[in-house]
């Protein structure tokens, strides 16, 4: 499939390998800070292959992973309101919250629908005018905006019930909030190529300035991943720190203002409560106060009881890169896809969930 | 919510446009990428088109990891080339 075939080549993978290996004269430790990336370098054995010379350690960037569970419990309380229908994402459906999941609450008669896109809720909500459908807004830049050009639509064509709980998220905070907490020593992060699609490689230059770090944007077959870590190799070997793109068949400087236009009229930034991370400021995206009559819980606030976290849940040591998932106790006992204790084992951008499916046991037990 | 795919885009109509990806044909929104244009490759999220590909961008990568890879194997050879040479050396000096 073109764009992706060429992109798989092994012969230009092997000789990325080399490459790394060659130049990487001094060992160093990387961040992949998006989950779709350590997905997929466990899938292609790139851990593997580059250890040694490159360790790889991943971040924050699972957006189910680093929702809080005092919002996923609001959203499950919403799903509990007579006649409201709440539509989401399919990850979201596993995801232990306080007391229960949003597919308990549907086996208890809650109306929860698996949807693929803002698309597939908007006819939800044309086709049910009866009943407040709601969105469930999960997801960093690359989501933000398919969301916020939901709502547009919904108010272009009149759809007056469709609802959206945004829970959406910012990733250069995360990673500053990552690099302030002074857990992890980190030579070079590998940037989400698709959030930076959406915002620009821009968006990324306090990396190197404020931080000294390197930054290579990358896309998200072998050979994207690979030359986002050769070039980080170059960047830390010369000790010239800088932001790379390593995918710049889809990124740009500028990124999609076209989107970021769209974002910016729909939502407003502000704090928001990250998993393993704490409240972070000018983190989050809420609705501004023109489209407050889609925001769900102005129009049906819901008490929540105290949030917990899972007990023995090490979820958020595994989002700073403080924790491998094969060094948490429950990791594949008590924590597996089937049976999962936390976001990070649930969702399709989890490190439990990649470590568990690839079988990547080379850190721990 | 990282996950995007490379789509050809068939057909436009207004904000939404016809897709097609290893055979198979969807309909998607383009009102984040208002400027895609029949036979542009498109990349799909959660059902929206999120940016139009650049195939001179995607060639010249390619070119590049071509050349990265002839040169990895240069250096490869030459390093080999050298260990060899070491091992001659070591050899000459035992019998003499």
């Amino acid at each position: 499939m073109k764009y992706l075939d060429e992109f798989r080549d092994p012969k230009l993978a092997q000789g990325l390998v080399k490459y790394i290996r060659q130049r990487a004269v001094v060992p160093s430790t990387v961040m992949e800070f998006c989950g779709g990336h350590t997905h997929a370098i466990l899938r292609h054995g790139i851990r593997q292959l580059l250890s040694g010379s490159v360790t790889l350690l991943s971040g924050p960037g699972c957006p189910v992973c680093v929702t809080a569970a005092a919002d996923l419990d609001r959203a499950i309380a919403l799903a509990r309101v007579p006649g409201l229908i709440l539509a989401t994402f399919g990850d979201m459906l596993r995801v232990p919250g306080s007391y229960g999941s949003l597919r308990e609450a549907k086996a208890e008669g809650a109306d929860v629908r698996m949807v693929y896109s803002t698309q597939d809720a908007l006819a939800l909500a044309r086709d049910n005018p009866n009943h407040p459908v709601v969105f469930l807004g999960v997801g960093f830049e690359t989501t933000a905006p398919t969301v916020a050009a939901s709502l547009l639509q919904a108010e272009r064509e009149g759809i007056p019930n469709y609802y959206v709980q945004s829970l959406h998220k910012l990733t250069p905070p995360a990673m500053r909030a990552i690099l302030d907490g002074g857990e992890v020593a980190l030579s070079g992060i590998i940037g989400p190529g698709h959030v930076t699609t959406i915002i620009g490689s821009r968006s990324w230059e306090f990396l190197p300035q404020e931080y000294g770090i390197a930054c290579s944007v990358a896309g998200f077959e072998p050979l994207d991943i690979l030359r986002a870590v050769a070039l980080l190799v170059d960047m830390i070997t010369e000790e010239c720190p800088s932001v790379a793109n390593a995918y710049p068949r889809s990124v740009t400087q500028e990124g999609n203002r076209a989107a970021q236009e769209i974002m910016d009229r729909v939502f407003e930034v502000g704090p928001a409560e990250w998993r393993g991370l704490g409240i972070l400021p000018d983190s989050g995206l809420g609705l501004r106060a023109e489209f407050q009559h889609r925001d769900v819980l102005c129009a049906f606030p819901v008490d929540v009881g105290p949030s917990r976290e899972p007990p023995g849940c090490r979820c958020g040591d595994v989002l700073r890169g403080v924790l491998s998932p094969t060094e948490c106790p429950l990791f594949g006992g008590a924590c597996t896809p089937a049976a999962p204790k936390g976001p990070c084992m649930v969702s399709a951008e989890g490190a439990c969930a990649a470590y568990f499916r690839y079988g990547d046991y080379s850190d721990g037990k | 919510m990282c996950l995007a795919v490379p789509t050809l885009v068939t057909s436009i109509d207004g904000s939404m446009a016809r897709i097609e990806v290893g055979g198979v044909e969807r309909e998607i929104s383009i009102v984040l990428t208002p400027e895609a244009k029949v036979g542009d490759y498109v990349l799909i999220h959660t059902g929206y088109a999120i940016g139009v590909l650049a195939p001179e961008e995607a060639e010249e990568s390619l070119r590049l990891l071509r050349e990265l890879e002839e040169a990895a194997e240069l250096e490869e050879a030459r390093a080999q080339a050298e260990l060899r040479h070491d091992e001659v050396d070591e050899r000459g000096l035992e019998t003499t």
